[in-house]
């Protein structure tokens, strides 16, 4: 479904993702995995257009999407959520998802109609497989740190992706929230039949649920492959634990 | 429920002072019915870039440029041309959209404050063509005793013209602030990025946001030279732009009708308080001060939170 070829970006002298291969079949829980800095995020955001890479090519459904600017990324089906807290803080819960349903269905140019009535069981009806719904009048600035992890993956769905990318869902949450969250993932993947590519650091978090995992390491991809033969891979090994 | 019963106050409220507003001419002085019918235009004005700025968080700084470009086209229509009235009243704000629209074509490609700089000197452009430009515009003179139809030949009649023709902006605005795309302007305030991420063509309805709200202005341009009669380069000054922005930021931008209260309190400091001391910007300046640090909702956001129920926290209040 995705797929990424040898794509490489640097900052300046810095070369952020430096020769990455990632493959999404159709269906899939994919995880990228690595240390800090190893490029994951820069990757997620080439892949949804928030940055242009200097080399490489990104098809998804057998269409090319390289360096296509990120509405027009998520027009064709890529839904994602950010690393840091991203979400619309002075608008409420609902508004934060509707917005993102009025986007679907092209409805952002209506001028004369009032929006208080529209796709509101839609809107409802994902705020309510998340939990949100109690809280849908609440302002979201004014939501927990672990809610507002959630409300973006809300917002993300609201634009019904076929493909989801979320960036460490997980950050800042302790573990509990931690391994709700990754619950909730597992869970909506099962429900909409979702495809789905998140990001981790902890490795742990991500052998419970992945069925393919990729390992990256300064910019460029270790391997890619089932859990269990990433985990007795010995680069990996070497990545997470230092040379000795 | 309470939801309901706030809106129930608040549409008793407005109907109160509609009706006031409806009965006021023949019963105040001559002098104080121009005073309204200006706050009328300046309210008009002020809530037309508050579309931009406070609903849109772009930094349209030079919002006056339209505005005056509008007034300009309407008068010189009037005064050089035998075309009708309402030719001459649709040409000006579709001057100032079209004008908005160019130079928002270049504005929305930048961000914040170099959209405010660059907007700034496109539109001091406009001032200058219109100061220097002697033989067309009349330059810093102006031009005196616009001819008016007969319909509008009293000031009790403009004042019902102006007065019917502002409530009507001002529903539509209304209308859009609470469509889609009303909504959608706001979440783009909030996080560009995330509406990028959404689907949502961001410049693209900034810039649609930008050409609404330039026509409004024309609008306003029309409806100052059916009160004044003159027009005059100061229209398009950057010091009006900034009176503008004062004037939302008084009224609280984060509300609807904010701006159109900063628009009457500014206008009524320098009316009254013009009169007796030159330096009336001074009170503005201190009242500034005073707005910043306990109000920094704007009036308006005063009001509503003394009618509306009490929610936790500021930022219940701005978010509807």
């Amino acid at each position: 479904m995705l797929k990424v070829q040898d794509i490489n970006k640097s900052f300046g002298e810095f070369l952020a993702v430096n020769g990455a291969d990632l493959t999404v079949g159709e269906g899939e829980l994919v995880a990228v995995i690595g240390p800090n800095g190893a490029g994951k995020t820069t990757l997620f955001n080439l892949i949804t257009g928030q940055l242009k890479p200097d080399k490489g090519r990104i098809e998804f459904m057998k269409e090319e999407i390289t360096a296509m600017p990120p509405f027009e990324i998520c027009k064709k089906g890529i839904g994602r959520s950010f690393q840091l807290v991203n979400i619309f803080p002075r608008l409420s819960v609902f508004k934060n998802v509707q917005v993102a349903v009025i986007s679907q269905q092209k409805k952002s140019n209506i001028l004369f109609l009032p929006a208080q009535g529209m796709v509101v069981e839609e809107t409802n009806r994902i705020l309510e497989s998340l939990g949100l719904l109690d809280k849908a009048s609440e302002t979201a600035g004014s939501l927990s740190h672990g809610d507002q992890r959630i409300l973006e993956i809300a917002i993300a769905l609201g634009n019904d992706p076929k493909l989801l990318v979320l960036d460490e869902p997980t950050a800042g949450m302790s573990p509990e929230e931690t391994s709700a969250t990754m619950n909730l993932i597992k869970r909506l993947a099962e429900e909409r039949g979702l495809t789905i590519l998140f990001c981790e650091h902890d490795m742990d978090v991500v052998f419970g649920i992945a069925q393919s995992v990729m390992v990256m390491h300064q910019g460029r991809t270790l391997i890619q492959g089932k859990p269990q033969l990433v985990r007795e891979n010995e680069e990996v090994m070497k990545a997470y634990l230092g040379e000795e | 429920m309470n939801m309901r019963m706030m809106n129930r106050k608040y549409y008793w409220v407005l109907g109160a002072i509609f009706i006031v507003l409806l009965i006021l001419p023949p019963v105040i002085p001559r002098f104080y019915t121009y005073i309204t019918a200006l706050m009328f235009v300046t309210g008009l004005l002020a809530m037309s870039l508050n579309m931009v700025v406070g609903h849109g968080g772009m930094f349209q700084f030079h919002h006056a440029a339209f505005y005056g470009s509008s007034a300009y086209a309407f008068a010189l229509i009037l005064a050089k041309t035998k075309l009708p009235l309402w030719i001459a009243f649709i040409a000006g704000p579709v001057l100032a959209a079209a004008l908005g629209f160019l130079i928002g074509l270049f504005c929305v490609r930048l961000t914040r404050l170099y959209f405010g700089m660059l907007q700034i000197s496109l539109g001091s452009l406009l001032w200058a063509i219109v100061f220097r430009w002697y033989d067309f515009t009349g330059g810093g003179d102006g031009i005196y005793g616009i001819p008016m139809p007969p319909f509008l030949s009293s000031l009790t009649s403009s004042y019902y013209f102006i007065f019917i023709v502002v409530t009507i902006c001002l529903m539509v605005m209304y209308l859009s602030f609470k469509s889609p795309f009303g909504t959608t302007l706001l979440a783009i305030r909030d996080n560009p990025q995330r509406c990028e991420a959404v689907g949502i063509h961001v410049r693209r309805h900034q810039l649609a946001a930008i050409v609404i709200a330039t026509f409004f202005a024309g609008i306003a341009g029309d409806l100052f030279v059916i009160l004044e009669r003159s027009v005059f380069p100061d229209l398009l000054f950057w010091i009006l732009s900034l009176e503008i922005f004062i004037m939302c930021l008084l009224g609280g931008w984060f509300t609807f009708l904010g701006p159109f209260l900063g628009a009457a309190i500014m206008v009524s400091l320098r009316t009254f308080v013009g009169i007796y001391t030159e330096y009336w910007t001074l009170i503005l300046g201190v009242l500034l001060i005073l707005l910043i640090f306990f109000l920094p909702e704007g009036v308006m956001g005063l009001v509503q939170e003394k009618l509306g129920p009490r929610t936790s926290g500021s930022a219940g209040k701005a978010a509807e």
